[in-house]
């Protein structure tokens, strides 16, 4: 319902907008369409942020802060797909008293539809307030409008906060710049390999290694809240779950059996922790509260159930088993039972993840070359959105629109963190200091 | 001589915690002979009774070898056990971690899982030539510590294994 509520909002905005200006054919391209595979991108001036008077901060000075706010803007647009933006070295600066008052006759000069406008002010709190102002150019209209008060050190967040407003304002879907990536830092030689914990911003940015590359560490996972992740490691010798709280740099065993667990898996409330364990040989699916205590045994095949991803409602669990003879896809209660597969038409399927919008599954699919694709919870619309040699472990953004994942590169076994969006035409790898696997996109931050 | 209790000694009180008084008895007395109730294998130069190069020598092959997403042990891989079982019970003190591989390709978790499957699958049987289950434990590295570092079918083939590993 609530696709369905955003849906109408999107038509309501785009009506308005015809009313004002039937006689502008212009402005019929200031919505931009996601699942338009052949739609052109939307161009949008980015001049840098204003200040209204630049003030030093422990950031550097806001009139710096305003150029930097705009240039990761238009990273996060161009980043999307959906925008070609022109960032402050294409346009001309503007001054503060324009923020509000647009010089529209010279936009309408630029190749721009769109333009956005800002300002960074130093308060005497020691805080900054960031306005963000989004224009339709040919109709010379504002369309939206955002301002945060933020810390000089968050400028960033500032700043994927306005990104998001006007993704959010164009496309009609939910934000997601202003969210975070853990995953796995690799390097070193195939045979050797050294694999590190690390978390980063959606683009890359404050980037910091959680862990020293002694014990190899896997598939991590933030727990909503992003005070915790869970992940695997081999610090004892062997594959264990452990739990690693942010803020403290404790960790824990999410389970005191010396069986080993894999496929770590947060509940969407965080309440929940998801695993498998293997009991001599054999996997099946558990889960256990976040705080500890006594685990519940999810599925009891002969064959290896593992993995799994709760349905955003928490009410059902989408997992992997090869009890059919190949890995495939089922679906279960969240409290185990009913179960039923979900994945037909030859190949393997692996690493099911259920989209936070919930109206889709994605996983990897193995024939031949492993390629990331996404079906319908009842297993319909089967539609795959790459295609490598091998592509593996998908994680949604917050808003369900873009699909991260890791490729490795055959031979040297080298690996890199890749997004893709639904209409697969927009995929590009994400910049990571050293290589990269196993990525696992938080929510939105609170 | 004591390149040779040394290891037993950590073995047997870390390890084995239910066996620690008994472990004393079965040490040599040192500094001179053993007490290893059969005669032990000839061992080469470079390596010590008991050691993982002892185990190399004297048997058939420290691995057995899976198809692809299998975990039975076929024939061949009976014989290579059976050399291993038969050492085992030549070094009675011995104890094994074995370790469970995957070829790359595969998913992470799923290959996890299936090393463990692998691991267990010679660890039974094993067992079932009399090795005593608490002699052996096992560890899966999923596809992590490739062998054949080739993305072929001769280097997945060779990755796809079961590995015993003497614990020292």
């Amino acid at each position: 319902m609530a696709i369905l509520g955003l849906k109408h909002m999107k038509s309501w905005f785009v009506a308005i907008t015809l009313s004002v200006g039937l006689a502008l054919p212009a402005q019929a391209q200031l919505t931009v369409d996601v699942e338009n595979t052949a739609a052109d991108e939307l161009t949008i001036a980015v001049p840098g942020l204003t200040t209204p008077q630049s003030n030093e901060t422990p950031a550097g000075t806001t009139a710096e802060l305003g150029n930097k706010i705009s240039d990761v803007i238009v990273s996060n647009l161009r980043s999307s797909g959906l925008f070609k933006p022109l960032g402050r070295n294409q346009v001309r600066g503007i001054s503060f008293s324009e923020v509000t008052a647009p010089q529209f006759p010279y936009w309408n000069g630029t190749s721009a539809s769109a333009l956005i406008q800002g300002f960074v002010r130093s308060n005497g709190d020691g805080k900054l307030t960031v306005g963000c102002y989004l224009y339709d150019v040919a109709l010379e209209t504002e369309l939206t409008r955002t301002g945060f008060v933020v810390d000089p050190g968050d400028w960033r967040r500032a700043a994927h906060k306005c990104a998001d407003s006007i993704y959010s304002r164009l496309t009609g879907e939910s934000p997601f710049f202003d969210s975070r990536i853990a995953y796995i830092a690799e390097t070193g030689p195939k045979g050797n390999r050294r694999k590190r914990l690390a978390i980063m911003d959606s683009d890359g940015a404050n980037h910091r290694f959680i862990t020293n590359g002694q014990a190899t560490a896997l598939t991590p996972r933030f727990s909503p809240d992003y005070k915790q992740i869970v992940y695997l490691s081999f610090l004892d010798g062997n594959p264990r779950i452990y739990v690693y709280e942010i803020g403290t740099g404790r960790q824990r065993l999410i389970t005191q059996s010396t069986n080993p667990t894999f496929a770590p898996r947060w509940s969407p409330d965080g309440k929940t922790i998801l695993y498998s364990m293997a009991i001599a040989g054999n996997t099946d699916i558990y889960k256990v509260s976040a705080q500890g205590g006594q685990p519940t045994r999810l599925t009891s095949s002969p064959g290896i159930d593992i993995g799994g991803s709760f349905s955003p409602d928490g009410s059902r669990i989408v997992f992997e088993s090869d009890r059919s003879g190949s890995q495939q896809l089922y679906v279960m209660s969240a409290n185990g039972g009913g179960e039923r597969r979900i994945s037909f038409g030859g190949g393997r399927f692996a690493t099911p993840e259920w989209s936070p919008r919930g109206d889709l599954i994605a996983f990897t699919k193995m024939a031949g070359n492993f390629r990331v694709g996404v079906m319908t919870p009842s297993g319909g619309g089967q539609r795959l959105l790459t295609n490598s040699w091998q592509d593996e472990a998908p994680t949604w953004a917050p808003n369900g629109r873009i699909i991260q994942f890791f490729r490795t590169t055959r031979g040297s076994g080298k690996t890199g963190i890749w997004q893709v969006d639904l209409t697969g035409r927009n995929e590009r790898q994400l910049p990571t200091p050293v290589n990269g696997s196993d990525p696992a996109w938080g929510p939105l931050l609170p | 001589m004591l390149r040779y209790a040394t290891p037993l000694l950590i073995t047997s009180s870390l390890v084995l915690a239910g066996c620690a008084k008994k472990a004393p008895e079965e040490l040599p007395p040192a500094p001179t002979g053993t007490s290893q109730p059969t005669a032990p294998p000839p061992s080469g130069p470079g390596y010590a009774p008991g050691s993982q190069g002892d185990f190399l020598a004297n048997t058939m092959s420290d691995r057995i070898l899976f198809d692809t997403d299998r975990y039975n042990v076929d024939a061949q891989d009976q014989v290579v056990l059976q050399s291993q079982a038969q050492w085992m019970a030549q070094h009675p003190n011995s104890r094994v971690t074995i370790e469970g591989h995957a070829d790359e390709r595969g998913t992470r978790d799923y290959n996890l899982a299936l090393g463990e499957r692998r691991a267990n699958a010679a660890k039974n049987y094993l067992a079932s030539l009399g090795v005593s289950p608490t002699r052996m434990t096992t560890v899966s590295y999923g596809k992590e510590r490739p062998d054949a570092l080739g993305s072929n079918e001769s280097a997945w083939a060779q990755n796809r294994r079961a590995v015993s590993v003497v614990v020292q």
